[in-house]
């Protein structure tokens, strides 16, 4: 089996290497069977590269321990879900994806070019066949996902329980298709560039793609602060950690290209500027996809330190390099057809706009390399923390939401002033609302926040103005009632209303990333027994009881049940089947009131879950509870504040380590549903006299805003990006020609 | 060595020449890429984003971002690099690509009608 | 004012505001940043006053907790003889126990203690990777 993956490997490697020169050749050589030979190499890559992932895949849920893929990140005792995602939490997994994805949406956007653009998609085609190539090299020549070792292990190493969530299953594949994604547009821009051929046809297929890529690399990096939050202990969502930084990065800079394309579509004006953009967008993903895997930056994501480092930079210095080389080379092509009409116009705004979010990305690519930067002026690695970022990103980020909404009031070419003083009132009226309102209504006085509240206020305010003036617009024209018209308002203007929905998106974020930053309340390792209580902020937290949870197999029910009836709650400790491996059986938490003035806010029920650590030096039933303890946050949303908490025990310093010893003497180590009964003594006793345990708390102000934003902004990308396949548009194409041609006439 | 491996490994080989050798055997249909092609491209896609610019320019209009005067100059700066568009359009086919009278001649039609789509496959493929 | 002259007055002004903003973008963070130091480095270079990011690994055996406080010993991420003594309050992140690789802000000790005072809450651990990248020669 090892040996079809390994074949599969050198095959998608062959192939890589013929695509490139059959496209090449074609296109030199005005043979256009090459080229079409090359796009159907990309097909094949997408075929092979599957091929090997099914036969990992196969491996995973086969337990196959031979593969040291299979070994070092599974075990029998894995659930069959996390099984199929543990392929991609190795190194030599994750390579693999990142191959699999990127033939994958190559091929689907080759297809869907298949008839467009011939003369750029051959240098399209042989940078993307390059990237894969490389990946698939990497994976035969330094980590390969079908090593295997002789004789086989009997056991895995089993998936850390840290990343025994589905949030963070899905997180690689979403990012991975942002990255890969990112390197399309980065692909055609090179085709482009090569063919001189900078025009209406390439902005129109690459600002899809951008949006494409955008979409995934947001959903994907939203998904990895979802999971920090609500997952692990810390109660925050965002470190400025060099690997998050890192997949923000091209986001941005995506962002700003989605933007300042449409500048070029107009006007066709900062060729330059979007050239540059789209390349380094790609190159920016390829250093994302390097960062996290080399080690060459302290963060808790990293797979470790790695050999991988050296080609990688290779591969980002001809990336660098080759993208400057092209810019410059075809200056003569990408000069600039107008200049601006006015500074007072919708073109001008998005040029701040460009500018703001390429400040952002220098900012943060700044601090995040600074350890190497530092490094190589000073010769001592020194890094900057959160503070140094906020200090910067914030006032950028308050400039960014009020110009998102600046640029809907404004138009093309040129804004009239009346008209735009006229449309600035209800969002300048918004602003001074929100800011006084919140001042009078006692919110702390926090000046950034405060600012962020009212900048969104005046962007939702202005991109509500949008909808409710289109639509009466479109009543007057159509006669349609309210909800119709701004339903066929919006279906016939996707693109600029789903981008509107974008910035409501936007806004809504930064105000739940602003109240929950600034007006947050916090104890952490509150120690508390049973009965005791702690002040959070406005509330007060009462530990009311502790709470166990077991997890067996159905066929050591009777024998723990029997244990768990000689303690006095012992039959309220629920059962589930669901421990047959014994991989996590046992789970302690607590059950916490919270209050406010004397009133029942919600319930709580923390808790920690206690994994197998498979080190029999821990003893038969040491072993059970030794491994990574993962925190069940007992989490309470709601629109105005989350009630967080997190539950921690060190066993070990507890009297309920007395039960795990002499569980240890008593038990023989074959004997694991003994052990288990020894953990249902536990439990039990833990629910009669709970230990003091520590707690986490937090209130976090409007955070749920940051998530229900963050959909937001992904729908109305959604919607900015759909295609119509409207039957009609001959027809109104031919009105709005018959339009053109009285002008002809007229001129 | 499995011979199911060795049989599939043959197999995803024999496809794999399938796929990439089809073009190169069989006799080809398509034409060179030539600068006609090129060229028809470029012009499809400027005269739809051209549309797309005179539909907004009328909706800003509306929306009273825009006085009468500043609307007026800027779509009849926008139709007539639209009617250059169409020109260089009929330039390539050599016949008459639009049909005037199908048009209502009331400016009260703004029909904001959603055109984006990367589809004009037909068209291309003319 | 010519459009010309307007154009060139418009990006004369942007490129200073870049410049000064990119300047005190560098200042700000060769000043702000603090020196990134296994212990081996930190008992060398170790100065009053200073913070500085500490990066080990968590010597096994070594983590007690008296109260509020953390104490743990750091270790080069390599092996190293010493074994640097710190105390931290604050959150503890999951994956933290001993033998895994650490991040953590500290200030040197006070009155002759000899214990590195960690800044709360500072504490980072690195997810545990669970494999050696394969040395290049085998396949």
């Amino acid at each position: 089996m090892a040996v079809l993956g390994r074949a599969c490997l050198l095959l998608a490697l062959l192939v890589c290497v013929y695509g490139i020169g059959a496209s090449l050749y074609g296109v030199r050589r005005g043979r256009s069977e090459w080229c079409e030979s090359g796009r159907r190499a990309v097909y094949a890559l997408a075929l092979i590269l599957t091929v090997a992932f099914v036969v990992l895949e196969i491996a995973f849920m086969r337990n196959e321990f031979s593969f040291n893929a299979v070994a070092d990140t599974s075990s029998t005792n894995t659930p069959t879900f996390y099984k199929f995602a543990a392929v991609w939490s190795s190194q030599e997994g994750s390579l693999l994806l990142w191959a699999w994805l990127s033939a994958m949406w190559s091929s689907l956007i080759l297809f869907l070019t298949r008839n467009r653009m011939r003369d750029i998609t051959p240098y399209a085609q042989s940078v993307l066949l390059g990237f894969a190539g490389f990946f698939v090299g990497l994976m035969i020549f330094y980590a390969s996902p079908f090593d295997t070792t002789s004789p086989a292990p009997t056991a895995g190493a089993g998936l850390d329980p840290l990343l025994r969530f589905w949030t963070m299953m899905i997180h690689p594949p979403m990012l991975y298709s942002g990255y890969t994604l990112c390197i399309v547009p980065f692909a055609f821009g090179v085709g482009a560039l090569i063919a001189r051929r900078v025009d209406a046809e390439w902005i129109r297929a690459t600002r899809r793609f951008a949006l494409a890529s955008w979409l995934f690399l947001g959903l994907g990096i939203l998904l990895g602060a979802r999971w920090s939050y609500s997952e692990l202990g810390w109660g925050g969502y965002w470190g400025w950690d060099a690997v998050e930084n890192a997949a923000l990065l091209p986001w941005l800079t995506g962002t700003a290209f989605i933007h300042s394309i449409m500048i070029q579509e107009k006007r066709g004006m900062l060729k330059v500027w979007n050239a540059s953009l789209v390349l380094a967008t790609g190159t920016l993903a390829i250093m994302g996809t390097f960062l996290v895997r080399s080690g060459i930056l302290d963060s808790i994501h990293a797979f470790g330190a790695s050999t991988l480092g050296v080609p990688f930079v290779v591969l980002i210095a001809v990336c660098i390099f080759g993208s400057i080389y092209l810019v410059v080379s075809r200056r003569d092509m990408l000069r600039t057809e107008h200049r601006l009409d006015s500074l007072f116009s919708r073109e001008a705004a998005f040029l701040l706009n460009n500018l703001v979010l390429v400040g952002l990305a220098f900012v943060i690519m700044w601090g995040t390399y600074f350890p190497l930067i530092s490094e190589a002026f000073t010769g001592s690695e020194s890094s900057v923390g959160p503070p140094w970022f906020d200090r910067y990103t914030v006032p950028l980020a308050l400039i960014l939401v009020l110009l998102s909404g600046v640029g809907p009031l404004l138009s093309w070419r040129r804004a009239t002033g009346s008209g735009a003083r006229r449309n600035l009132i209800v969002p300048a009226t918004a602003f001074v609302l929100v800011l006084v309102g919140a001042i009078a209504a006692g919110v702390p006085e926090n000046v950034k926040a405060l600012l962020m509240f009212a900048c969104a206020a005046f962007a939702i305010a202005a991109v509500g103005q949008e909808f409710v003036r289109g639509t009466r617009v479109r009543r007057a024209l159509s006669g349609e009632a309210t909800p119709l018209a701004m339903f066929s308002l919006v279906r016939r203007n996707r693109r600029r209303y789903g981008g509107y929905l974008v910035h409501v998106g936007i806004a809504v974020m930064f105000v739940g990333v602003a109240a929950s930053s600034s007006f947050a309340h916090q104890n952490t390792d509150v120690p508390l027994g049973r009965g005791q209580s702690t002040k959070v902020g406005a509330y007060k937290v009462t530990y009311v009881r502790p709470t166990a949870v077991l997890h067996d197999a159905p066929s050591v029910d009777g024998e723990l049940r029997t244990a768990l009836a000689q303690y006095p709650q012992g039959n309220q400790i629920p059962i589930h089947h669901d421990g047959g491996d014994l991989d996590h059986v046992l789970d302690l938490g607590a059950v916490l009131d919270v209050t406010k003035n004397g009133h029942h806010v919600a319930t709580l029920r923390p808790m920690m879950s206690f994994y197998n650590g498979d080190d029999p030096s821990q003893g038969t039933v040491g072993d059970l509870l030794a491994g990574q303890s993962v925190s069940d946050v007992g989490l309470n949303s709601s629109p105005l504040r989350d009630l967080w908490s997190a539950f921690d025990l060190n066993l070990a310093q507890t009297p309920l380590q007395s039960i795990i010893n002499r569980g240890n003497a008593i038990v023989p180590a074959n004997r694991p549903d003994l052990a288990l009964v020894t953990i249902a003594a536990l439990a039990g006793s833990y629910l009669e006299h709970p230990p003091a345990a520590e707690f986490n708390l937090l209130i976090s102000p409007l955070v749920m805003w940051l998530w229900v934003g963050g959909l937001i902004v992904l729908g109305g990308g959604l919607l900015a990006g759909s295609p119509s396949g409207s039957l009609v548009r001959g027809r109104a194409s031919a009105r709005v020609a018959a339009r053109a041609t009285r002008g002809m006439a007229r001129a | 060595m499995d011979l199911v491996v060795v049989l599939l490994t043959l197999a995803l080989l024999g496809a794999v020449i399938a796929i990439v050798g089809a073009p190169l055997n069989l006799p080809y249909r398509r034409r060179e890429v030539d600068a006609d092609e090129v060229r028809r491209g470029e012009l499809e896609a400027a005269r739809e984003s051209k549309y797309r610019e005179i539909r907004d320019t009328e909706l800003d209009y509306r929306l009273g971002k825009l006085s009468e005067a500043d609307h007026e100059s800027i779509s009849a700066t926008l139709r007539a690099e639209a009617a250059e568009i169409l020109r260089g359009l009929d330039d390539l086919d050599g016949a008459v690509e639009h049909q005037p009278d199908e048009a209502p001649a009331a400016a009260g039609e703004a029909e904001p009608q959603a055109d984006e789509t990367q589809s004009s496959e037909g068209a291309a493929r003319r | 004012m010519n459009p010309e002259r307007k154009r060139t007055v418009r990006l004369v002004v942007a490129l200073t505001a870049a410049v000064l903003l990119a300047t005190a973008l560098i200042y700000t963070s060769f000043s702000a940043a603090d020196p990134a130091v296994t212990p081996t480095q930190l008992v060398r270079e170790v100065r009053p006053g200073h913070t500085y990011v500490l990066t080990g690994t968590v010597v096994a055996g070594s983590v007690r907790r008296v109260g509020p406080e953390l104490l743990f010993r750091v270790e080069d991420r390599t092996g190293s003889a010493l074994k640097l003594p710190v105390t931290y309050t604050g959150t503890v992140p999951d994956p933290f126990e001993a033998g895994r690789e650490i991040v953590v802000n500290v200030n040197p000790p006070a009155n002759g203690s000899g214990i590195y005072v960690a800044q709360s809450n500072s504490l980072i651990t690195k997810c545990p990777s669970k494999y050696q990248a394969a040395p290049p020669s085998s396949s």
